[in-house]
């Protein structure tokens, strides 16, 4: 009897464990962006890695999925996810009203703020009178290429593949400002040392066209990854794993 | 499945990136000839001061990727202080300039690799005929080997013009908006990537075509002499028996 009542539970435990690792066996592609340090960049030994990348890796932990994370242009990333090259972007992507209406956003998995970053003593006010005539360097198809067409009308925008060439055209001296986010700047540009004669400038903004914050985006007929990504996310903010993950990088928090 | 409002939409925008290419395209392929000249009589020169320079620049050019001189241009010199504290910062600091220089150093190697093989076809007898006549190193030129050597030169040519107009999207990743950097903007704004890259596609096809075709006129009204003769030629050519005609 007692022989039997344990193989019938020897047996269960081996279905359960069939059956579980049978739902669960999904294989997801995730895209970053790969040149937006320290969110996602290439290393010197050429992997993947940074903010982001961490990030993807806990999520695909906790949804016990088996991920392969790639990395996309940012002015492709959204029409790259709709086409089903790749399952989610984790990109510190801000969520906005018009994004919405391409992708599905999870929940928000950080607080952003943007900055405008110039030569130290050059600008004080960064209001869009005090910055007529100027010219102003930021990253197609972002959240601040957004902001600045909306709201700098009389400045000249320029426009650059990504925030690694904003930052090269500043030093060279062709733009006089760049918008980006803000910890990127500060923890990215500002700490190389070719950006010693640089500061954030002006008052930090966020909101409307900037965003309500970063999420995590997926195509929108896809609820039932949606909902995985939800509660992985819950799990990773609540069982320490995601202060883990910033504190490998920043000495502030992002939530 | 196509989006035509999205296409008709981006078009206004994509015809203004097309005249930044149109630009961009005369620009650089001007530089490309003024320089491609010198540097096909140099390489075809005896000299080797002459030759060797010339042959190790187009090696030299025609070995390295385009997108690589673009950037090596515009972001390699602006890296430089004494670059930018120079009187031509004010060319380098503009992308326009960037890209023309760039590119148009790059045209002048393959044309002057097109021209000094033209220069080479003229048959040497019509050169020395001439000198037999009295006509001096530049009227020989003029006269014989210069109209000579554009004919054989022109269809190679057109496939440079081809190239370098669709050369000149490089630009786009310098921040200027010709047809495939407006072509990009307008992605980011709509992302509908298919409708906007097929109608600028389809703008550059209806640009290099139709230059393509005035080339080929020019080049048929050149050697309209030529045709001629041909035609007399093969209109004596007496049918051997055996042989189908055909």
């Amino acid at each position: 009897m007692n022989i039997l009542s344990r193989r019938i539970a020897a047996l269960g435990f081996a279905l359960l464990t069939l059956t579980a690792s049978t739902a669960i066996a999904q294989d997801l592609r995730i895209a970053t962006e790969g040149t937006y340090p320290p969110w996602s960049y290439v290393d010197a030994k050429g992997t993947l890695t940074g903010w982001d990348v961490d990030i993807a890796n806990a999520l695909c932990e906790v949804m016990k999925a088996k991920c392969k994370i790639v990395a996309q242009e940012w002015d492709g990333i959204i029409p790259g996810l709709n086409a089903k090259k790749y399952d989610m972007i984790v990109a510190s992507m801000g969520v906005t009203e018009k994004r919405r209406q391409q992708v599905a956003f999870s929940k928000k998995y950080k607080n952003t703020s943007s900055q405008f970053v110039a030569r130290k003593g050059t600008f004080a006010d960064t209001s869009p009178a005090a910055l007529k005539g100027r010219v102003i360097g930021v990253q197609r198809g972002s959240i601040q290429d957004a902001y600045l067409s909306a709201s700098y009308p009389d400045s000249q925008i320029v426009r650059y593949d990504k925030t690694t060439d904003v930052e090269m055209d500043l030093i060279a001296g062709r733009i006089d400002l760049l918008l980006a986010n803000r910890v990127t700047s500060l923890l990215g540009f500002l700490k190389s040392p070719q950006a010693a004669g640089y500061e954030l400038v002006g008052p930090e903004y966020t909101g409307g066209l900037l965003g309500e914050g970063n999420a995590i985006a997926l195509r929108k007929d896809d609820a039932k990854l949606l909902a995985q990504v939800n509660s992985a996310i819950d799990t990773i903010l609540s069982n320490g794993t995601y202060d883990k993950i910033v504190r490998k990088y920043f000495d502030f928090p992002l939530m | 499945m196509l989006d035509f409002s999205i296409m008709a939409d981006a078009f206004p925008n994509l015809l203004k990136g097309a005249g930044m290419t149109g630009r961009l395209s005369i620009l650089i392929l001007l530089l490309g000839m003024m320089l491609a000249v010198p540097l096909a009589y140099a390489r075809n020169a005896q000299s080797i001061w002459l030759h060797g320079p010339a042959s190790i620049y187009i090696l030299v050019i025609r070995g390295i990727p385009s997108l690589l001189q673009v950037f090596i241009v515009y972001y390699g010199l602006g890296q430089f202080s004494f670059v930018r504290n120079s009187a031509l910062w004010p060319i380098f600091r503009d992308p326009f300039w960037c890209v023309i220089i760039a590119l148009g150093l790059n045209s002048a190697a393959y044309t002057a690799e097109i021209i000094a093989g033209a220069l080479r076809q003229v048959p040497k007898g019509l050169v020395e005929a001439a000198q037999a006549l009295g006509l001096s190193w530049f009227q020989t030129q003029r006269k014989v080997t210069i109209p000579l050597a554009v004919r054989a030169a022109l269809p190679a040519y057109e496939n440079e013009v081809i190239l370098t107009i669709k050369a000149t999207s490089l630009a786009s990743t310098i921040t200027l908006l010709d047809l495939t950097g407006a072509a990009r903007l307008e992605v980011s704004n709509t992302f509908a990537p298919y409708e906007v890259f097929l109608t600028a596609g389809a703008i550059y096809f209806c640009i290099t075509t139709s230059l393509s075709w005035l080339l080929r006129r020019f080049e048929v009204r050149l050697s309209a002499g030529h045709r001629n003769e041909e035609r007399r030629v093969k209109e004596f050519q007496p049918v051997l028996p055996g042989i189908p005609d055909h």
